[in-house]
């Protein structure tokens, strides 16, 4: 099972949040930054897996997290789930968000926390992995998209019209993250099919 | 239409969102909360808003700002409200909010259910998905219940992407609704086999899920596994299966033996780090199961080994974390394989990365040996300096300790060494282990008595110099060694040197800033080694020292008297008395050394954490015999705690008297265990020095930590690196003497100034430095071996542990919302038939819980053999129009024995309403506590009050025949429902007969047709007809297809390409005497008007012999009722829409209704799709939307037996025809 699943900046700030058991917003809040606290100290070369922190569940419990360029990925998973393979499954959705936001940035996921959840639900349920292969996952996403702009239809257009203007007042968005610093070495694991 | 919502839209393209939102926190770094509370504000007028998309746009942004930590609660209604919205794009941001905050103490996930089942059963795949998700993420005991059979159903759903969701999010019902694993098991294993990847995937996860907590279940599946472990390709899956063969594999030994060879294939053949790791993982797994049994298996461990070597070598940290955390599982069973890679693993000790440090830590653990403990806690000594975190340093500290003392000292040649290494620790900064070091002092120099002089001497150096212990880290409590210290020299204080400079050192008036816990401790000791001083100065001609002791303490004691801490403070004022005393007496020069000696003489003895609990019980001695009779129960019944009464079986009958009996002892005895858990005098079984390093007041003192970069060392200690040398030489010398045979063996407590020529030296040649006697701990005599089974009673997979092989019993079908004839014809008779097959369940079952439940289900059973001598009772009673009163008599009497009747009723009926109206289920089961508390004193009365007993038959006596009269004029609404019988006390709240949607739609001879029209939340213009087949032959019905005529108005859907005439292929066949449902879509324009559409149902009857085609006519009914959907409204909403002035009125009279008003309620909001907005006495308003979009008001006023209704609605044709069917509908009952 997947306890949680956090994306956070090098700053701790969150980018999302999506917690399997309930908390309250305090107690989501003190595991977030414990976590960025535990992840932020740790050199780029070392491993990626984490004994517990003290909020998050017990002994059994394991946080497994990938850093890319300004953000962190971080899953707390028990003993159930593959250390290797949560790697692995990390790594696909850091594809699927670049490949969905076509060269996915920080900024994506900060304007776009919905779209993001909504891409992570295609992947993770409830806490247990419901689709490793991305294909399928871009398939399923964009197609719940087409549906939403298919019922925005003329109605959408003045909306979108308008966020394209607001959006032109934005200074410009660096892409921070680009596939390049995303293809971090994965030993010889060969992408689930 | 269309300009219109452009309209709205623009009107709404300036609001601010998301985007917008997060610009705008972005924008205002420096006031972000002032900035997000006028956010909030404006989110809350959105929120009031009739536009959803407004709505929807507040929800998103709500669900953003929940992510930064703000509690969006308050608008969790609001949430529900987006939820059920018809678009998709909604719904969607409705379902992300729900999954991200509610969780089971939300009350408005009740509102839900029948959203979340409607949106399950949307004919768009992606409305589906999302409701799993969310339910995924949120699902409660009650939605799980409610919902469990609709999931189920999805399983099969056609569309791979549904089954794998409606697969996963099964787990998650087991878990809060672990009734529905058994009925839902068949349908998973299936799913196993699915053609889809993605299923099976999810199958595959949930039961590997299900397994890891009760492996034993799931062993009959090993085959099945096994099966697709050869044959699958998909590494995820397979990874789950292997994990899932290591937890069989302790079970079943047999499956080890026979995974060895595929799994070594695999090692062999895979590519996947993932996969190679995961089978040596399995492959660890079947090899410590195998241990005892199979001893040819060394190849498979050195394959292992060799494989995990070249993981903890390669230069990605991850891999060489993970071969060192299997190689930890190898050291278990097979240490020599492991301790030749000793190089590798001290060499992961001075790796950067703390996750491996702390994974080879763990492995030093199993490979220590007598030879080379010295040289490693050297090491991790070293490593303890260096170390920056404290939590690597406290791992480090806490491992020496456990390294040195495992397995009762084992591997500790030199206890000197051992109690110099613990005194270095004690210079850590800052450790949250002071206590762990202090047990361990304790615990050598009590059970090592040749070390105590040593112990002693060390002990007071540290007295001594305990402002450097105390200095600066009072808060991480590293002082408590001084407790130990303290204790050590007061005891054995017949080893001291100069017991009057530790008694000084004891006094000092630092002490008084030490945690109160190790004051008294000091105090206690202060006066031990008085006693010694004193005893040491006696045969003395000149009493001058032991004066001069007496004056001490007198002169430094009344700092510890003013101690705020209660034991510091009574000791210090008890030995001060006793102090001025002694000092009295020798004025007089009386000897007084030996009586004060005789306080504290005798030695203690360590005693074994458990001993306490494992005193055998003498024979003959029976704890829970009463001492004196109790007192009688009536007598104490006001003070009777009632919620401990409520679950309990009352006291009715002789026969049982036994069994009560056992049940009341167990509640005594587990009140007791309460008891005793809150009772400081009572002497727990851990050991008390334990506990009391538990008391506060150490943590919350503020320190400056200062940082000292010199290490600290306390004058006069040893440095335990000498002994290391010493003992070096010592062993070498050891040897030499050995060589040289020599027959006398001289063994000196220190090998100082020793030389010998070097050697190789085997483990056994190495001798302790010390004749050590380690006193084992005390245990009483005859103890009983008892292993306790410590496992976490709140986990929620205890409850899973069920017998999954076991056939299905009719009892374990998931409730199911639909009512089906067959569910109302006898519960009575139903439920005795199950009992059965539960009661081979029970005896299987070993657990003591299980047992507790058993009792419960016996209980529930014996009500229902009850409840169905009362149906025979109604029935003989209303067979005869004039009621004979003997028979009456004859049962009252009969009653004795079957005492909670009223209970029963309520039991039953309350089912069997349970799967109607959530909240008249919600009503029935309000009513029901209630009403066992009434009956309750009445059965838990003694014997005594025969008198008052009788007194209570006359009354429900009494009952039953206004009970009876009630029944006369009560109709009775379905066939073979129970009878709504109240027992006179919570009149107005009675239980709800059933009732039923599903209307007869057509029948015949083979096949009888009901249906339910509901309108379809995601469309306008969509309705749901759904149509259950029950098949009444002896033969088998198939090719069913469905068809119905169109009208201009309305239309059956149709699948792409199938012309307007053409008929729907029901997806069933059905065998003799099975129902299934099935559900059909119909689009309607104009839903004012109600309407008929004539259709005919086409079917093979297939007989053994022959097969002939039949048919059969309907009429579809599409009343407007069947178009509103229930719409939950809040009040206020409600009172702005009224004063609109948009909605027009008409209003109802309805004569001669005889039924309680919340049952008028129930039934309008049932079979009209209403629901109440607020109730007050016998009036109530309610509100209910046609799926496009009308409003329906209505406000219910009830006196004496007439119902008035006024209506108002936006479309009066609409409002006039649901009027016209309400009335049908009492009109009907």
């Amino acid at each position: 099972m997947i306890k949680a699943i956090l994306i956070f900046n090098n700053h701790g700030k969150p980018r999302l949040s999506k917690f399997y058991e309930h908390y309250t917003e305090d107690t989501e809040q003190q595991i977030i930054r414990e976590t960025f606290h535990l992840v932020s100290k740790r050199d780029e070369n070392v491993c990626n897996f984490l004994e517990g922190g003290l909020l998050i569940g017990g002994s059994d419990n394991k946080l497994i997290y990938r850093h890319y360029a300004t953000l962190y990925f971080v899953f707390c998973v028990d003993s159930s789930e593959s250390e290797l393979g949560i790697l692995d499954l990390i790594q696909v959705f850091v594809e699927t968000l670049d490949k969905c936001f076509e060269n996915v940035c920080e900024l994506d996921l900060i304007f776009h926390m919905d779209k993001v959840h909504n891409i992570l639900a295609e992947m993770v349920m409830g806490g247990m992995v419901l689709e490793t292969n991305m294909s399928e996952i871009i398939t399923q996403a964009e197609a719940q998209s087409k549906m939403e702009k298919s019922e925005a239809g003329i109605a959408g257009a003045p909306a979108r019209a308008v966020s394209a203007v607001k959006n032109m007042n934005l200074p410009e968005m660096p892409k921070n993250i680009n596939i390049g610093d995303i293809s971090i070495k994965v030993p010889n694991l060969p992408s689930f099919k | 239409m269309a300009l219109k919502i452009v309209k709205g839209s623009i009107d709404r393209m300036f609001d601010k969102n998301l985007q917008d939102l997060v610009r705008g926190i972005r924008n205002h770094k420096e006031d972000e909360a002032k900035y997000i509370s006028t956010c909030i504000d404006e989110i809350k007028q959105e929120l009031k808003q009739d536009n959803i998309a407004v709505k929807a746009n507040a929800v998103c942004k709500l669900t953003y700002l929940q992510m930064l930590g703000y509690d969006v609660s308050w608008a969790a209604f609001n949430i529900v409200e987006v939820m059920s919205s018809s678009k998709f794009t909604y719904k969607r941001i409705g379902y992300l909010a729900a999954s991200q905050c509610f969780h089971e103490g939300t009350d408005v996930i009740m509102l839900t259910t029948n959203q979340i089942r409607k949106d399950l059963s949307s004919p768009n795949q992606y409305d589906t998905g999302v409701a799993l998700t969310g339910l995924s993420c949120f699902v409660t005991p009650d939605l799980a219940r409610d919902l469990a059979n609709d999931i189920m159903t999805l399983m099969s759903h056609t569309k791979p992407y549904i089954r794998k969701k409606a697969v996963l999010i099964m787990y998650k019902v087991f878990l809060k609704y672990p009734e529905s694993l058994r009925p839902a098991f068949p349908r998973l294993k299936e799913k196993l086999e699915d053609p889809d990847p993605g299923v099976q995937s999810a199958a595959v996860n949930v039961i590997c899920e299900l397994a890891r907590r009760n492996p034993k279940n799931y062993l009959s599946l090993a085959p099945l596994f096994f099966k697709l472990m050869t044959s699958s390709t998909n590494n995820w899956v397979l990874i789950k299966i292997i994990k899932l063969f290591g937890a069989l594999t302790p079970l079943e030994p047999r499956l080890g033996k026979k995974l060895i060879e595929p799994l070594t294939n695999l090692i062999h053949s895979t590519s996947a780090m993932s996969l190679l790791y995961e089978c040596v993982n399995t492959v660890i797994a079947v090899l410590i199961s195998l241990s005892s049994g199979m001893p040819n298996h060394s190849a498979s461990i050195q394959l292992c080994v060799q494989k995990l070597r070249i993981l903890i070598e390669d230069s990605d940290q991850n891999l060489k974390y993970l071969g060192l955390l299997a190689m930890s599982k190898i050291l278990k069973t097979h240490p020599k394989s492991v301790q030749s890679h000793k190089d590798l693993i001290l060499q992961c000790l001075d790796d950067k990365d703390e996750s491996i440090r702390l994974r080879a830590l763990d492995l030093l653990y199993g490979m220590v040996s007598k030879k080379n403990l010295m040289e490693i806690v050297k090491k991790l000594m070293l490593h303890v300096d260096k170390a920056e975190g404290t939590t690597y340093r406290d791992e480090l500290l806490t491992k020496i300790i456990d390294i040195c003392s495992q397995s009762n000292y084992q591997y500790i040649t030199n206890f000197e060494w051992y109690i110099s290494i613990l005194v270095e620790l004690t210079r850590l900064e800052g450790t949250r282990h002071g206590h762990l070091i202090a047990s361990q002092m304790l615990d050598v120099a009590i059970r090592v008595k040749a070390i105590r002089a040593f112990a002693v001497a060390q002990m007071a150096t540290l007295l001594d110099n305990a402002h450097l212990l105390t200095g600066n880290t009072q808060r991480n409590g590293i002082c408590e060694v001084l407790y130990a210290a303290a204790w050590i020299c007061g005891e054995f204080a017949e080893h001291l040197e100069d017991p009057m400079l530790t008694l000084e050192a004891m006094l000092r008036p630092k002490v008084a800033t030490l945690p109160g816990h190790i004051q008294a401790v000091y105090v206690q000791n202060a006066a031990k080694l008085f006693a010694t001083v004193l005893q040491k100065h006696e045969g003395e001609t000149d009493s001058q020292a032991a004066q001069e002791t007496s004056q001490l303490l007198i002169d430094r004691l009344p700092l510890f008297v003013q101690s705020a801490n209660l034991e510091v403070q009574e000791r210090a004022s008890c030995i001060l008395q006793l102090v001025k005393y002694i000092q009295k007496l020798q004025q007089k020069n009386v000897e007084v050394a030996e009586e004060v000696t005789a306080l504290f003489a005798g030695e203690l003895n360590p005693v074994a954490p458990k001993a306490q609990k494992k005193v055998p019980i003498p024979e003959g001695l029976d704890l829970d015999a009463w001492i004196n009779e109790p007192p009688s129960e009536s007598e104490s019944e006001d003070e009777k705690p009632k919620a401990v009464f409520a679950k309990e079986e009352p006291k009715h009958s002789r026969s049982r008297h036994t069994e009560v009996d056992e049940k009341e002892l167990a509640r005594r005895r587990e009140a007791r265990k309460q008891e005793q858990a809150n009772n400081p005098f009572y002497i727990k079984a851990s050991p008390s020095s334990q506990k009391v390093y538990d008391a506060p007041g150490v943590e919350h003192i503020p320190v400056v930590q200062i940082d000292l970069s010199v290490p600290l060392k306390v004058p006069g200690m040893p440095m335990s690196d000498q002994y290391v040398k010493l003992e070096e030489e010592r062993r070498q010398k050891e040897k030499a003497d050995k060589k040289k045979k020599e027959k006398k063996k001289k063994r000196e407590k220190r090998g100082k100034g020793r030389k010998g020529d070097s050697g190789p030296e085997s483990e056994e040649d190495i001798t302790p430095a010390h004749h050590v006697d380690i006193v084992t701990e005390e245990m009483p005599e005859n103890a009983l071996p008892s292993d306790d089974d410590d496992k976490d009673p709140n986990d929620p997979h205890k409850a899973l542990d069920i017998d999954l092989d076991k056939p299905l019993a009719d009892s374990e079908k998931l409730p199911v919302r639909t009512h089906r004839p067959e569910v109302l014809k006898s519960p009575a008779e139903d439920r005795d038939d199950n009992t059965i097959p539960q009661e081979t369940k029970k005896k299987s079952s070993k657990d003591k819980k299980e047992k507790k439940k058993d009792k419960e289900k016996d209980r529930k059973r014996s009500k229902e053999d009850k409840k169905k001598k009362k149906k025979h009772k109604d029935v003989e009673e209303e067979l005869p129009e004039s009621l004979p009163e003997e028979v009456v008599q004859s049962e009252e009497t009969k009653e004795v024995a079957v005492p909670p009747t009223s209970a029963d009723v309520v039991t039953v009926s309350s089912s069997a309403a349970a799967a109607t109206v959530d909240s008249s289920s919600a009503a029935a089961a309000e009513s029901e506590p209630e009403e066992l508390k009434d009956t309750e004193p009445d059965d838990t009365k003694s014997s005594k009050h025969k008198k008052k007993k009788q007194k209570k038959e006359k009354e429900e006596k009494e009952k039953k025949k206004k009970k009876r009269h009630h029944h006369h004029h009560h109709h009775h609404s379905d066939a073979g429902a129970e009878d709504s019988v109240q027992n006179g006390t919570v009149e107005d709240e009675e239980p709800l007969p059933p009732m039923s949607n599903y209307s007869l739609l057509a029948e015949n001879s083979y096949i009888k047709m009901v249906c339910d029209i509901q309108g379809n939340h995601q469309d306008e213009s969509k309705v749901v007809v759904s149509v259950i087949f029950e098949n009444k032959s002896d033969s088998f019905l198939k090719s069913m297809e469905f068809n119905v005529l169109d009208s201009l108005n309305s239309k059956l859907q149709r699948p792409d390409g199938a012309g307007p005439h053409d008929g729907l292929t029901v997806p069933f066949q059905l065998p003799p005497g099975v129902s299934n449902e099935a559900r059909f879509v119909f689009s309607v324009q104009s839903i004012v008007m109600p309407q008929k559409l004539k259709g005919t149902l086409t079917f093979i009857v297939k007989t053994d012999e022959s097969s002939t085609h039949e048919k059969l006519d309907f009429k579809l009914h599409f009343t407007c009722t069947s178009y509103l959907i229930t719409t939950p409204c809040y009040s206020d909403a409600y009172a702005k829409l009224l004063e609109s002035g948009d909605l027009k009125g008409s209003s109802l009279r309805l004569e001669g209704v005889n039924m309680p008003f919340h049952h008028l309620l129930a039934r309008i909001c049932f079979h009209h799709h209403f629901s109440v907005v607020e109730r007050i006495d016998s009036c109530a308003s309610m509100y209910s939307r046609s799926i496009q979009g009308h409003h329906v008001c209505l406000l219910v006023k009830s006196s004496d037996q007439t119902v008035s209704i006024d209506a108002k609605c936006d479309e009066p044709s609409l409002l006039g025809n649901v009027l016209d069917e309400i009335k049908q509908t009492f009109s009907k009952c």
